[in-house]
């Protein structure tokens, strides 16, 4: 059997978006949680916990974007009009939010400003990628090679709600990376807030997992169907497994615990994903083949990912080595 | 033309232009701090690491900027020129999937590093990270070059029956016809920016007070490298010239005003006012043959306009017109400036002759300005096509309502003009503070940026022992 590129190329996407998830959200849930930090050293501290390390992550959502573009060019082109309007605010929001991380130690007289534009834009990026998730899972008209729907078309309560899951589950890796880098009264803080997002992320996960197979017939044959459903099953029981440790960890203060454990339930949360769209890269419509690039370019890309991805992944985790244990009071700023 | 495509390439013209200024500066501004790092590690000299802090706080917030509105980018071409994307995608595609990951992450990677980390890693593993920081600003320009100019001069390529761009022979692909000339003079100008606005803070300070010897140092490496480096600019750009002579000529005769034919002689059109339905440059002041002499080496040699060529191919000459002599205009001034500064130096009164102080203060930004309207001149002058002779831009576009793209226009220009705007005065706020000695690196003791616009107050009473040296 030849190796089959496309299917490599897609779980090599499926790895960046992953990454991306696991590495943004939680910085981008930082931001979302700083209105309730103090004001001064608190929120001083909560930002220099992802400031050395945000330009770092969020390069994982350009290689989503523009590993789409080049590995399935006709899903990137019917997929981003058909997004156009939570594209568009996801970018912006990130506008705002990347540069307070710089602006904000600029100025004091505005710093405000810049506090509002970093919390504003991670709420605003978090929830516009929950929507574009949603909008994509729903389902996009498409018409020819390209998109064929209005540019209103992914206001749906279904998206919205994918939006609010996203924003609580963000804002729940924020919470716990806190726990995790900080000490004193923001780790009490942040374990306060990583309680309540802990039912807030649950109860946003029932509810798209609820929603989700009454999209579309295709959805309900791939969870429910015999014998299917002996495999499909062990998503959501080791998500009832994953949320129970996670309760025990916040009951015992186990520090350590609550952001690989928040971390689990996006991982639980993308293979159901998987389970829901493998193969089509356009729901229902287009699958990842019809959408491949040629194998000539798939080609090229691969010599350079499987050299240049090992070593990302090596020197991001020599960055995050570097600035390991809890943020220091004095900061680097 | 239909006003989804107009609004479609104004957004794009829009929020291209914004985000080019902080790469050209950043990947000049990388190789100076890795230069002022290595001199630092070699000399001891503490003026170079007071140097190299000083402009690492301003590549700080210019390299967040070029981050995020680079991030924008990425997605635009999905979503406002998604047919583009589908055919194009599997030749441009991977040059860009290779910018990010041979460029973007060593840069993001390291950037942590580089600002935050010297006392955790020491001095020579945060060197390293400097370089690494650099040699990504750079391996981001080849790759992204390569983009633009296979869209320029497409060459390595087939066609296949849904009218996508096939890859064929991908060195053929990154190293067309235009790409080599197009890298140089790309990277000289972002050196060349750089040094302008460099050497305007270096004599900002100067004129304040010509004994402040960080501002001494930084002034006179950046009139070295302009002495240097602009002749060679031009000399470079000329033969970028002559090459779009061979592969766009329609570029070149929109650069020269030839609206018509000339079989014996060529003339140099200094100004004039070329009106596009006329097909002719009125008020024009010319210089017989000068044209064909600098483009042919021959002054009688013919040399075709427009006139040869379909209308409906032609590009928008009044754009490409002006907007080359406005760069044609600023990179012999840059000269200008090179040869003055190096007379004052052969005078032994770099520091002490005024004039060219003044001048340099007045370029630094001329640099961007230059850059702009370069790429204005190459990106105006491939119309009507995104990829040169094969797709016309307006079969490139998304199949977007008009309202939609007006609308993320509108919150593009709104927002970018707050941002960068807010981002713009306070990169000019730090630079209005002279260099002193024991520069912090970014951030430093908070209350430093309560600073107002005179130097004084951003001095934290600490270092008023430290009178400048």
């Amino acid at each position: 059997m030849p190796i089959d590129l496309t299917l490599i190329w897609a779980a090599i996407l499926a790895f960046a978006v992953f990454a991306y998830v696991a590495m943004d959200g939680f910085d981008l849930g930082v931001g979302v949680l700083f209105p309730f930090f103090q004001r001064g050293a608190q929120r001083d501290t909560a930002m220099n916990s992802v400031a050395p390390v945000w330009d770092g992550n969020e390069t994982w959502l350009i290689l989503g974007g523009g590993g789409l573009f080049a590995a399935f060019p006709l899903a990137y082109a019917i997929l981003m009009p058909a997004v156009y309007t939570p594209l568009i605010a996801m970018l912006l929001g990130l506008v705002f939010r990347g540069v307070a991380f710089e602006y904000r130690w600029r100025t004091e007289r505005a710093k405000w400003a810049w506090d509002l534009a970093f919390c504003g834009g991670s709420a605003l990026a978090a929830l516009s990628q929950g929507v574009i998730l949603g909008a994509i899972l729903q389902g996009v008209k498409v018409a020819g090679r390209g998109y064929g729907g209005g540019w209103w078309d992914w206001l749906t309560p279904f998206s919205l709600l994918c939006g609010v899951s996203v924003l609580a589950g963000y804002s729940l890796l924020g919470a716990t990376w806190l726990v995790l880098k900080t000490e004193g009264a923001l780790q009490d803080r942040a374990y306060r807030l990583a309680a309540w997002l802990t039912g807030a992320t649950l109860l946003a996960i029932f509810s798209v997992s609820l929603a989700t197979p009454f999209l579309g017939a295709a959805y309900w044959r791939r969870w429910f169907e015999f014998p299917r459903i002996l495999a499909t099953a062990q998503v959501p029981l080791l998500v009832l497994l994953t949320a129970g440790a996670l309760v025990y960890g916040l009951k015992r203060r186990r520090e350590t615990w609550l952001f690989p454990l928040a971390l689990g339930l996006f991982a639980l949360g993308y293979v159901g994903l998987a389970i829901s769209l493998f193969p089509y890269v356009v729901p229902t419509q287009v699958t990842i083949w019809q959408a491949a690039a040629p194998p000539s370019s798939q080609a090229f890309m691969l010599v350079g990912a499987a050299i240049l991805v090992p070593i990302i992944l090596a020197y991001t985790g020599y960055a995050y080595w570097v600035f390991r244990g809890k943020v220091g009071a004095e900061g680097y700023h | 033309m239909t006003d989804a495509l107009i609004l479609a390439r104004a957004q794009f013209a829009f929020t291209i232009a914004f985000h080019i200024v902080f790469p050209v500066f950043s990947i000049g501004l990388a190789s100076y701090l890795a230069v002022l790092e290595g001199l630092w590690l070699r000399t001891r000299k503490p003026v170079y690491l007071d140097l190299f802090n000083y402009w690492m706080k301003i590549f700080a917030v210019a390299f967040g900027a070029g981050v995020v509105s680079g991030l924008v980018m990425s997605y635009q071409i999905g979503s406002n020129w998604s047919v583009f994307s589908d055919k194009a995608g599997p030749v441009v595609g991977p040059l860009m999937a290779y910018e990010v990951m041979s460029a973007f992450f060593l840069e993001a990677g390291f950037l942590g590093v580089m600002l935050f980390g010297r006392e955790k890693v020491g001095d020579r593993l945060h060197f390293a990270a400097t370089l690494a920081v650099a040699i990504g600003t750079f391996a981001s320009a080849f790759w992204i070059i390569a983009v633009n100019s296979w869209m320029q001069t497409p060459a390595g390529y087939g066609i296949n029956a849904q009218g996508q761009f096939l890859p064929l022979d991908w060195m053929a692909v990154i190293f067309n016809p235009s790409f080599p000339f197009r890298l140089v003079h790309m990277v000289l100008a972002a050196y060349l920016t750089t040094a302008l606005v460099v050497g305007a803070v270096g004599a900002f300070h100067l004129l304040k007070d010509r004994a402040q010897p960080a501002a001494r140092k930084m002034f006179s490496m950046a009139m070295w490298m302009i002495t240097l480096v602009a002749p060679i600019q031009i000399l470079a750009g000329d033969a970028h010239g002559l090459n779009t002579l061979e592969h766009q000529p329609a570029k070149v005769m929109a650069m020269e005003g030839h609206y018509q034919s000339h079989p014996d002689g060529a003339p140099l059109i200094l100004f004039g006012l070329p009106d596009q339905k006329a097909g002719i440059v009125r008020a024009r002041i010319e210089i017989p043959k000068l044209s064909s002499l600098i483009l042919k080496h021959d002054p009688n040699a013919p040399l075709a306009g427009l006139d040869t060529i379909p209308r409906q191919n032609w590009p928008y000459v009044p754009v490409v017109f002006w907007s080359f002599r406005i760069m044609v205009g600023i990179g012999l001034a840059i000269a200008g400036l090179g040869a003055l500064t190096l007379l004052a130096r052969a005078r032994g009164k770099l520091y002490d002759w005024k004039p060219p102080q003044w001048l340099a203060l007045g370029m630094g930004p001329m640099g961007f300005v230059a850059v702009l309207a370069g790429w204005v001149t190459t990106e105006v002058g491939r119309q009507p096509y995104t990829v040169y002779g094969l797709l016309r831009t307006a079969h490139s576009a998304s199949p977007l309502d008009a309202p939609a793209v007006a609308a993320s226009l509108a919150a593009f220009a709104v927002v970018y003009f707050t941002v960068f705007g807010a981002g713009l005065f306070y990169l000019l706020r730090l630079m209005s503070q002279p260099p002193h000695a024991h520069e912090t690196g970014p951030g430093g003791p908070s209350p430093l940026r309560a600073a107002g616009l005179t130097p004084a107050p951003g001095i934290a009473p600490d270092r008023l022992l430290h009178p400048a040296e």
